[in-house]
């Protein structure tokens, strides 16, 4: 009993990590222009399709094959931004909300389109099987999957505290004005962030193609832990969005334990409220 | 305005008499598909158009309609009529649990609630094995009578009284509009701060406005359990579907009488036909078509499609 449980504890601890990784993306994004994009579980299920195609027609395992789907995801997102997110960037909030939703629905459709409603998943993989490490049993994957998200964490946050690029990024999405009077282009730091934002949903997605279902939906429910993650760890903030990630993780897999499986999405969106109501800058957030 | 209400009355006047001269069910179908559309959109514009507060959950209330309705038939013999009454009571409780809350957060903040709010809803009645489950609830077949809300023979006594709600619909709306009530809802959409500063009790008039959607939303819902006589959650308390009632609001025009209407003659045929006409085979074009025409409007004409037809009007 109690080895199932720590069991259970120690896979929410590892998702965790993950749903960090998918929210840091968001999080910048909403950060830098206070738009909040709500295709970005769509994103996610792009790049986990990329990771899977990769594999079917190269026969490329996920792991070799994150470079180029992060450089895709990253492009993706660059390209986003210049067509469909500039032109709307001063525009009314309704506005933005129905583009994003838009770019939502458009990935969606391509998928089931192209690729039909199928589940599909990547048989085997490099890092298949299972470790036990103090008498717990782990997933190989899920456990590279977590150290990737860490890593890419990691490296997100370095890059944003420590290089000139990044340090730019963080005073635009303090003050736009008084960065763009240091010289500092806000549009290409946006678009800059754009790309970020995406490429980690890229890295994200890879990770979880060597263990998770692949299908047109899948975005939604990620779309969705990423939004309480964000709103959790504070709007805007990379630090809290790392706590924040774990612990929905673990809210997630306790309440499936210990209550329903099939209700444990539910205890997660409660999570959401309950932060919404009671703490509203979340646990780090400015403001 | 008044060309445009010409050419409403002359919309009305040729739905009321369609269905004499033009004898095929799949048509008669569609155009109450679309009516039922138009009528829940029309709820979404008074929240999410008139008082600019996006929400994401209206499934929920439609839901409540639709499942208040079969419930009550079902398990205590109590008419469909004095369900629509108990899913309008139930919708309008929600709305206000939920809105008294959720009202205090600004913009993003409470989509993103509103979504939370309608899929607990829809996990909950997946789980809750009174209500059938994931199963969901097959409705009783009674005798066929306005007083049983159930026709067999045909589909038209359906397409008459779906033709009435949204008559209704158009009413309320219009008579928002109109009234003080209109006023103080664009106030709160346009500048809340001001609104709040003029004596507007903006949290009261958000609820007002939230509760009217929740009923008109609610209305439809009994009616589609009644039309279909089959409920389950994934077909009355989906996220997509709330997606759905603002996107036909955003094609026809945000916060305008009539733009509900058009966006539902647009987007209700466009998803209908693509599934008949392509099947299977053309799953997901219909989202990408809909998709590109809500972009190319929110960036180009967010005023929406009604704008480009009563040019110059207000």
């Amino acid at each position: 009993m109690e080895g199932v449980f720590s069991q259970t504890l120690v896979s929410g601890i590892l998702i965790g990590f993950v749903y960090a990784l998918i929210a840091v993306g968001l999080t910048m994004i909403f950060g830098m222009m206070d738009i909040v994009n709500f295709a970005h579980g769509e994103y996610l299920m792009v790049a986990m399709y990329f990771a899977y195609w990769f594999f079917v027609l190269f026969g490329m395992d996920p792991l070799y094959s994150l470079p180029w789907v992060t450089a895709l995801l990253f492009l993706l997102g660059v390209i986003t931004y210049y067509i469909l997110i500039r032109p709307i960037i001063n525009a009314p909030m309704l506005s933005q909300i129905f583009v994003t939703f838009g770019i939502l629905i458009l990935l969606r459709g391509l998928a089931q389109y192209f690729w039909k409603v199928d589940y599909r998943m990547i048989p085997q993989t490099l890092t298949s099987g299972n470790v036990s490490i103090f008498g717990i049993y782990i997933g190989v994957p899920q456990l590279v999957a977590a150290g990737g998200a860490i890593f890419c964490n990691g490296l997100i946050f370095w890059f944003l505290k420590s290089t000139r690029v990044g340090m730019a990024l963080e005073a635009v999405a303090e003050d736009k004005e008084s960065a763009r009077l240091m010289g500092i282009n806000s549009d290409r730091m946006f678009a800059l962030a754009w790309g970020i934002g995406i490429a980690t949903v890229g890295v994200a997605g890879t990770l979880l193609s060597s263990f998770y279902y692949v299908f047109p939906e899948v975005g939604s429910n990620f779309c969705l832990i990423a939004f309480v993650v964000v709103a959790l760890g504070g709007f805007g903030s990379v630090a809290g969005a790392f706590i924040a990630g774990i612990i929905v993780g673990v809210v997630e897999v306790l309440s499936g334990y210990l209550i329903a499986p099939s209700l444990k999405f539910m205890f997660v969106l409660l999570l959401y409220l309950a932060v919404v109501f009671i703490r509203p800058q979340g646990l780090m957030g400015r403001k | 305005m008044k060309k445009g209400l010409l050419a409403f009355l002359l919309l009305i006047c040729v739905l009321a008499v369609f269905p004499l001269f033009l004898r095929d069910p799949f048509v008669w179908h569609l155009l109450i598909m679309i009516m039922m559309y138009a009528t829940m959109s029309i709820g979404w514009n008074v929240i999410g158009g008139y008082t600019g507060q996006v929400s994401f959950g209206n499934a929920a209330f439609f839901g409540l309609g639709a499942y208040a309705t079969a419930i009550l038939l079902v398990n205590y013999n109590i008419n469909p009529w004095l369900g629509m009454l108990a899913g309008c009571i139930l919708s309008v409780g929600l709305a206000i649990i939920v809105g008294y809350p959720c009202f205090r957060l600004r913009g993003h903040y409470f989509a993103i609630a509103t979504i939370a709010v309608g899929e607990i809803m829809g996990l909950i009645f997946t789980n809750w094995d009174y209500v059938g489950a994931a199963v969901g609830i097959y409705l009783p077949i009674m005798e066929e009578s306005f007083a049983n809300f159930e026709f067999h023979s045909s589909k038209i006594p359906y397409y008459y009284i779906i033709l009435i709600m949204l008559l209704f619909a158009i009413a309320v709306s219009y008579a928002i509009e109109k009234s003080r009530l209109g006023y103080y809802f664009r106030a709160i959409k346009d500048d809340p701060d001001g609104a709040r500063s003029l004596g507007i009790d903006i949290q009261k008039y958000k609820m007002i406005a939230f509760s009217i959607s929740a009923v008109l939303t609610s209305i439809c819902g009994t009616f589609y359990a009644q039309y279909v006589l089959y409920i389950h959650p994934s077909s009355t308390m989906d996220l997509m579907m709330s997606i759905h009632l603002c996107i036909i609001v955003m094609i026809g025009g945000i916060g305008r009488l009539f733009g509900p209407v058009l966006g539902a003659f647009v987007f209700i045929p466009l998803m209908e036909l693509t599934r008949v006409y392509l099947g299977s085979e053309g799953q997901g074009i219909d989202m990408i078509i809909y998709s590109l025409l809500v972009i190319t409007i929110a960036i180009w004409k967010p005023q929406g499609l009604w704008a480009l037809i009563s040019k110059g009007d207000k």
